[in-house]
């Protein structure tokens, strides 16, 4: 029976097949970050203090994305407010078409 | 060898080896830094390759640093070595400071060498990323760097057993043209040892490779061979020496 479930029993990936998928993953986001201009990380920092004049937020919960397209770009700023006192707060989304 | 006029450049500024690889180590004078210096003419620094009159090197500084190349300097350079040659190889060293960053600014084309690891792809893909954005070509608006891929120390037996990623995964990632697969073989070591190019080497799979990338980089349509470990007849097993 051993023998039979040798062939039933589904083979863990090629270690070659895991590499192409890690590879794949990873250059999707290294891809991006490199397509964004050079000032989105001092936009993002920019932003995150006016923000913290009024609100505790943690560094990594603001996101600023810059999105090309051939018509139209949008500048995407997400920030993801901690829930005061209880209460459930949506995180805020603001897009700019430019 | 095709009787194109070619000099090969060494970028990597302080960790100079191009002139150990093709067996001219013991020739060098003048290099690179000297005459972006202005210490040396360039004619001086040059050196013309024992075995290929048309071949030339120009070897770079082993005590000098990075810092000591420049791009005026190098742009210079090329000027004056594009007058005498057909080809102007820029070898550029791994990783994407001032030395490669000066091997490929001036470059009309590329060859990104990767071997099946994911570092070394994910590396190629990045310097694939600088090649499309901080190079000549690309600031003043040229069009882009034509990239091409050379795949190096290439194992099939172990891609048939799953334990390589295949040539096609890697252009799949990577997305630029292919030049050649080097298989890996006993012989690149071999050559290196005695500082003669392995392409050199018609018995050696990797040299043949090396030959076929050649073809296509000049434009020749070259079936693509995946070229396996050499094969040796039973009498050359039983006469072979390590090299």
């Amino acid at each position: 029976m051993k023998l039979f479930d040798y062939f039933v029993r589904p083979r863990p990936p090629s270690s070659a097949q895991t590499a192409k998928d890690r590879l794949q993953i990873l250059l999707a986001h290294e891809r991006q970050d490199r397509s964004q201009p050079e000032y989105l990380p001092l936009l993002q920092k920019d932003i995150l203090e006016v923000i913290r004049k009024y609100i505790e937020v943690a560094s990594d919960k603001v996101e600023v994305r810059l999105q090309r397209g051939e018509r139209m770009s949008t500048l995407e700023i997400g920030i993801e407010l901690p829930p005061p006192r209880g209460l459930k707060l949506n995180s805020v989304s603001a897009a700019l078409a430019r | 060898m095709r009787g194109k006029k070619t000099v090969v450049i060494d970028f990597d500024v302080g960790l100079r080896n191009l002139d150990m690889v093709m067996g001219c180590e013991r020739r060098v004078v003048f290099d690179f830094i000297n005459v972006i210096q202005g210490d040396a003419k360039i004619k001086q620094a040059l050196i013309v390759d024992r075995r290929l009159e048309n071949l030339s090197i120009l070897p770079t500084s082993q005590t000098r640093d990075k810092d000591a190349l420049t791009r005026e300097g190098v742009e210079k350079v090329i000027n004056d070595l594009r007058n005498e040659f057909d080809y102007i190889l820029c070898d550029s060293p791994a990783g994407i400071e001032r030395g490669a960053h000066l091997a490929m600014y001036f470059a009309d084309e590329a060859v990104v060498v990767t071997n099946p690891e994911v570092s070394s792809v994910r590396d190629s893909d990045r310097v694939l990323g600088l090649l499309s954005s901080k190079t000549r070509r690309a600031e003043k608006g040229e069009g882009p760097v034509k990239p091409h891929l050379l795949v190096t120390r290439y194992d099939p037996a172990r891609v048939a057993k799953g334990e390589m990623m295949k040539v096609e995964d890697i252009l799949e990632i990577l997305s630029i043209p292919l030049l050649g697969i080097v298989p890996e073989s006993p012989t690149v070591l071999s050559a290196s040892n005695v500082g003669t190019p392995v392409v050199l080497n018609q018995g050696s799979n990797a040299g043949t490779a090396y030959a076929d990338a050649v073809s296509r980089l000049m434009g020749e349509q070259t079936e693509m061979r995946v070229l396996g470990p050499e094969r040796r007849s039973l009498l050359q097993r039983f006469l072979w020496r390590t090299a």
